[in-house]
């Protein structure tokens, strides 16, 4: 083989002014731009691929597109993906193939490539820029409609361009033009799509020119029009694998399209019409045509005429029973179509040109829900019914031949343009183009497969059906005899048709073989198997877009958040939110850091960034009766300017949210929730007042954001208050604890500032607009100076509340969890109904052995059990014959305790409070502790430090 | 020293990266936001609309105003939009229109940021993670939105016709937002 | 990806919603006096029926309304949508 030495010297729809360079397994080939890598390897002579991935056999290029199952590469190129068929791949300067057998390999460290996303919504979205759907993108945008059409190749014309009408092409190129010239038009070249969901939503790959370049178009379209054409179909006998065995279609594309000999010699075998222009194109080509072998009786006299004309013998009634060779086709066995099956004759050849007729490329129409129905004179599934708004048109349903293409495709635009409210205004198509003859196409008579001489199916293991999962007829045999029936089953048993060719050249073969295994007729009866997205191999970061690297997840910071970066804050990740987790000093790890900070807040004073806590507003004359409603205890009679802590329960009685709420004036109150569950207690106040309560009179509004918290907790926290706020009378009795005061920072902040206490010892939480966030907590640092306040995190947030038995919803409650459980009892209202209340006298909830928050101190005092830790009785045995080992519960929460000088955790225990005073045991590492089960509080019972 | 001096805003750091993005972008901080809730049928509604001089549009989806301008955000739902500053008149106006009526008037100007984007690739730079259809034909000047941008809920508002928009978001999202749309603007696509 | 209309906004995709499961279904007007079994019924029981069915979904990131709406279970089809305290269309 020479550098382009089976490159025709003209035609073609290549570019011979822009010579390309590459090389195929090392193998240095020429090209031009308008190539892929397949067709430059036809005109360099390369006509084997890989050896196929399971039997290792011979494979050449099948096909001309992404029905290609053989023929697939490797680009050594940044951003490739890591298998592609060469049919697909746009050939460009230096490119480094490598074929492949059938499994690539991911790149573990793939570079960054050019992926992007957009959404787009059209009035009409076309599919497929064949004379179909450019007839049809026509016709709808002639009326201002707002068209999209899609189509996967670099160039329009679909079919048109493996032929060689140059009428037709002009009518295309024109078409092209015109459209792209249409304000509302939107062509995009080089996109496929691959997925067809509910309410015409459509995903499309768009290919840049290089490998790294790819989009990823979301679609919403008022009307689809599908022009997505047919598939050539191969027919079924012995050596059909060998390379030299083509779609007669492709041939026609290698030698019209790309200027390219796929052979030298070749046998033409078809059931139908359309491979009679293959022959001719390839004897036009210079192709030494032997014989069309044509499985009808009586094939149309015109082409036969034609085929006589250009020298082409026609064996009519014949069909191709073996392809030989040994690395390639050398020789094709053609047999009487009739049995007995005698051998015609024996013909010499390197190209057998295959077609077993079309089948209608309906994969996005039965995404869609559409219904297909089978054709018997066609013999193929045809579109009947459609789910959606939309149209198929042109050979996608059957429609063969241009003008009938055209007319479908211009029929498809007007009424999807119409449905959209643009009536096209009554201009027909170019003059000439339209009323241009057709022939007839004549009947066809199907061949699935063309039986061996001699053994059983079971056998036939050189018969192929899926050449990508090399996959045969004894396969499918062999699925029949292990009771497989349907094509469902078959695929599953035989893998056929789960390649990355996604079975465009195997799927309705199988069903065939399998019909013929059975006895039956045809197809029809069998059904498809089901049409899935994606319908090309599409990869996951395409899906993934943007959303990688810090994209991945919004992440939520507060306006204090330079501060805790500048203080070397430590960040957790609570929910989208980065919070601060503990500051460590010079030398110091976690655990010192948080022991420290715990001991400035029992001690001296420490601060907390405590924004990220939801934040509701109600205002109404019925806020209180709606408050009472929702949490377990009253707020109606709370007095104004006073806070009170309140437990919010779902109707099954389960602990859904906690946090203050503080009465501002007559009608306003405000309340804090969980950090995580902000936005879905407000979804819970809108629910009610909106869908149950509509009577009552009272508006909720977020305003987490408008507002920033700073903590100042500890003995010390009321000199810092009293420093930040001169204006404010701070004494117990002047601002007393579950109190709330309007006021004015020193620097000019005006400020809401209430005595909270999440620790138990003196607190305050400092309120003021988001955007004085940070200057609050300077100021707050700056007057804390003098008594050594100390920023701390929320671990140990986490061990001051617990210290104190308070639970964190979220944490020590999983939704399985009432107040009752959690001890609360004292919060839970007698007199009043609240939602939930009912709940919590179920029989499931009111049993004595639920679980229920208990404190736990582990013996060994410097033991810290893992959280989530299960929990077992003293004695319980833990020998494998005595399996399963009954659970009694989990540790929720546990930490090393700054004020106890020891570990403690909080746990949910079966019965727990009947088994205080008791031991429990639970594994830590490799060994079975034992602790001590307390009541949930461990610091300060009595209460006394939180007035300081 | 002045409040509003020691205020800081959620992208005030980001301002040199939106100037080399070869975007028209910016953050425009500090504008004043006003939360109104009130019955649309109600006189209240009208009386808050002649005492703030933009009437409270009953359109879904639509602005009434200019530089002060009432945005559509719920049948009962408004924000009131203002220059910087105007937040005190705005509350006290429309708190005052209101009355005894219920409803409720909530100054919510630093829960939000808002960017600015303007200029023939605004509307493509935005079709890269909004699924709103911002065709003219569909949604132009005086059409607002509440819908998503990437993963980040924002309000989305077209002011003018280069088109500008502005997308208000909250202040904890605002870094996000930026991200996604410097990453959106710098696409080869 | 379902494409629902907000009885305000219009046409939303599905990412802007919230499901809220099955509507029309009232709270007890006397949780009191509602016996064990028709409290685990109002809890826990909700219809499945294959076909039309009426639900509730709230425009979560849009006007955050709370809406009804019929969909084809079968299909995903949405029949109709109506306001809350507007009857289900027939
Ligand atoms: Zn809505």
């Amino acid at each position: 083989m020479t550098a382009n030495s089976e490159r025709l010297p003209e035609g073609g729809r290549i570019d011979r002014t822009k010579p390309l360079r590459a090389t195929v397994d090392g193998i240095e080939i020429l090209g031009y731009r308008g190539d892929t890598v397949a067709s430059a390897m036809l005109a360099n002579g390369i006509r084997t691929v890989a050896p196929s991935l399971y039997r290792s056999r011979p494979r050449g290029i099948l096909g001309a597109g992404n029905e290609e199952p053989n023929a697939l590469v490797r680009v050594e190129r940044r951003g490739s993906s890591p298998m592609l068929p060469a049919t697909t791949v746009e050939l460009t300067e230096g490119l480094p193939v490598h074929t492949l057998s059938g499994i690539g390999a991911l790149e573990p460290n793939s570079e960054a490539k050019d992926l992007d996303t957009r959404f787009a919504h059209t009035d009409v979205l076309v599919v497929g820029g064949g004379p179909t759907g450019l007839a049809a993108a026509l016709a709808a945008s002639e009326g201002d409609a707002r068209v999209l059409l899609l189509d996967d190749q670099p160039e329009l014309g679909g079919a048109l361009l493996r032929g060689t009408d140059a009428e037709l092409l002009d009518w295309a190129g024109g078409a092209a033009e015109l459209l792209r010239a249409r304000p509302e038009v939107t062509v995009v070249s080089r996109c496929t799509a691959f997925g067809y969901y509910d309410e015409n939503y459509l995903l499309a790959v768009e290919r840049g020119e290089t490998l790294d370049r790819q989009r990823l178009w979301k679609i919403r379209a008022h009307h689809v029009v599908l022009a997505t054409g047919a598939n050539e179909r191969p027919i079924v006998f012995a050596g059909n694998d060998l390379p030299g065995v083509m779609l007669a279609d492709a041939t026609r594309a290698y030698v019209n399209r790309y200027a390219a000999l796929p052979g030298s010699e070749a046998v033409i075998a078809t059931t139908n019409d359309t491979a009679y222009e293959a022959a001719l194109d390839l004897a036009a080509a210079g192709v030494s045509v032997r014989a069309i072998v044509d499985s009808r009786a009586e094939p149309p006299e015109d082409l036969a005429a034609m085929a006589c004309q250009a020298g082409i013998e026609v064996l009519a009634d014949c069909v191709v029973a073996e392809a030989t060779g040994t690395d390639s086709v050398a020789a094709v066995r053609i047999v009487r179509f009739e049995q007995p099956r005698r051998t015609v004759r024996t013909i010499r050849a390197d190209l057998l040109a295959v077609s077993g007729g079309w089948s209608p490329d309906v994969g996005l129409f039965s995404q869609s829900g559409g219904k297909l129905r089978w054709n018997e004179t066609l013999a193929a599934f045809l579109p009947e019914h459609s789910r959606q708004r939309q149209h198929i048109a042109g050979a996608a349903r059957g429609r063969y031949g241009f003008a009938r293409c055209v007319a479908d495709g211009r029929f498809a635009g007007v009424s999807a343009a119409e449905s959209c409210g643009y009536p096209a205004p009554d201009s027909p198509l170019r003059p000439g183009i339209s009323e241009r003859a057709t022939r007839v196409e004549t009947e066809q008579r199907p061949v699935w497969i063309v039986p061996a001489e001699t053994g059983k199916p079971a056998e036939w293991r050189e018969h192929f059906v899926d050449l990508q999962r090399d996959a045969t007829v004894a396969d499918i045999a062999r699925a029949c005899g292990a009771g497989m029936r349907s094509p469902e089953h078959i695929k599953r048993y035989t893998t056929i048709g789960t390649g990355s060719d996604q079975g465009r050249t195997s799927g309705l073969t199988a069903v065939g073989v399998l019909a013929w295994l059975r006895g039956m007729g045809s197809p029809g009866a069998l059904g498809t198997t089901s049409f899935r997205a994606p319908a090309v191999p599409v990869s996951f970061e395409l899906l993934a877009g943007r959303d990688t690297g810090k994209l991945l997840d919004p992440v939520r910071t507060t306006p204090i958040h330079p501060a805790h970066r500048e203080l070397g804050a430590e960040f957790e990740n609570v929910g989208q939110w980065k919070r601060p987790w503990y500051y460590a000093r010079e030398g110091e790890g976690m655990h010192e850091a948080v022991l420290r900070e715990c001991a400035a807040a029992r001690t001296g004073v420490a601060m907390m960034d405590a924004s990220t806590l939801g934040k509701i507003d109600l205002i109404g004359p019925d806020a209180g009766e709606f408050l009472n409603r929702l949490y377990t205890n009253g707020f109606k009679k709370l007095a104004i300017g006073s806070a009170r802590y309140g437990v919010m329960c779902g109707c099954d009685g389960m602990v859904f949210d906690d946090g203050v709420v503080l009465r501002l004036s007559e009608n306003h109150y405000t309340l804090t929730t969980t950090t995580g569950g902000a936005a879905g207690v407000l979804d819970w106040f809108e629910e009610w007042l909106q869908t149950e309560w509509i009577e009552l009179d009272v508006w909720a509004t977020s305003v987490t954001e408008q507002w920033s918290t700073v903590a100042v907790v500890g003995p010390r926290s009321r000199e810092v208050i009293g420093a930040i706020a001169p204006e404010l009378a701070v004494s117990n009795a002047e601002f007393p604890f579950m109190t709330v005061r309007e006021t004015v920072l020193g620097n000019g902040i005006p400020a809401r500032i209430v005595r909270v206490s999440f620790s138990g010892e003196l607190a305050y939480e400092v309120n003021v607009a988001n955007w004085h966030g940070l200057a609050a907590w300077r100021e707050i640092e700056r007057a804390g100076a003098g008594f050594g306040i100390t920023p701390y995190g929320t671990e140990t947030m986490h061990v001051l509340r617990a210290e104190k038995g308070f639970p964190i919803v979220g944490q020590d409650t999983d939704g399985t969890v009432t107040p009752i459980d959690l001890g609360m009892d004292w919060i839970v209202s007698k007199r009043k109904d609240f939602i939930g209340k009912r709940s919590l006298s179920r029989p499931d909830t009111a049993r004595a052995d639920r679980k229920q928050l208990v404190g736990l101190l582990p013996d060994e005092h410097g033991t810290l059990i893992p959280e989530g830790s299960q929990l077992i009785g003293e004695h319980t045995p833990v020998t494998p014959e005595v399996a399963p080992v009954p659970m009694l519960g989990h540790v929720t929460s546990s930490y090393h305790s700054a004020a106890l000088g020891r570990t403690f955790a909080l746990a949910l225990l079966r019965s727990g409070r009947e088994r205080i005073g008791q031991t429990v045991r639970t594994p830590v590492g490799d060994r079975l502790v034992s602790a001590t089960v307390t009541e949930p509080i461990f610091y300060d019972k009595e209460g006394a430090r939180r007035d300081g | 020293m002045t409040a509003s001096l020691l205020r800081t805003s959620p992208l005030g750091e980001r301002e040199a990266e939106f100037a080399a993005s070869g975007m028209d972008i910016r953050e425009a901080g500090f504008r004043a936001m006003v939360n109104v809730r009130v019955d649309s049928a109600s006189a209240a509604a009208d009386a808050i609309g002649i005492a703030l001089g933009v009437p409270l549009p009953v359109v879904p989806n639509t602005v009434c105003g200019g530089e002060r301008a009432a945005v559509w955000l719920g049948p009962d739902e408004w924000l009131i939009y203002g220059a910087d500053g105007d937040t005190p008149r705005i509350t006290a106006l429309a708190t005052e229109a209101l009355g005894p009526v219920s409803g409720s008037v909530l100054d919510l100007s630093a829960n939000r940021t808002t960017i600015e984007i303007s200029g023939a690739r605004a509307r493509e730079v935005l079709a890269k993670g909004c699924a709103l259809d911002l065709h003219p034909r569909v949604f132009g000047e005086g059409h607002c939105a509440q819908t998503l941008i990437g993963k980040t809920q924002v309000l989305l508002w077209q002011y003018g016709n280069a088109p500008d928009y502005r997308i208000l978001v909250r202040a904890s999202f605002a870094n996000y937002l930026a991200d996604w749309l410097l990453d959106a603007a710098a696409s080869g696509w | 990806m379902l494409l629902i209309e907000c009885p305000w906004c219009g046409q939303r995709e599905e990412t802007e919603f919230r499901y809220g499961g099955q509507a029309h279904v009232d709270y007890p007007s006397a949780p009191a006096e509602t016996g064990d079994t028709e409290w685990a019924e109002f809890l826990f029981y909700r219809d499945n029926p294959a076909g039309p069915f009426a639900e509730r979904w709230m425009h979560a990131a849009g006007c955050r309304r709370w809406f009804n709406a019929v969909r084809d279970t079968r299909t995903n089809e949405f029949l109709g949508v109506y306001r809350i305290g507007e009857g289900q269309p027939a």
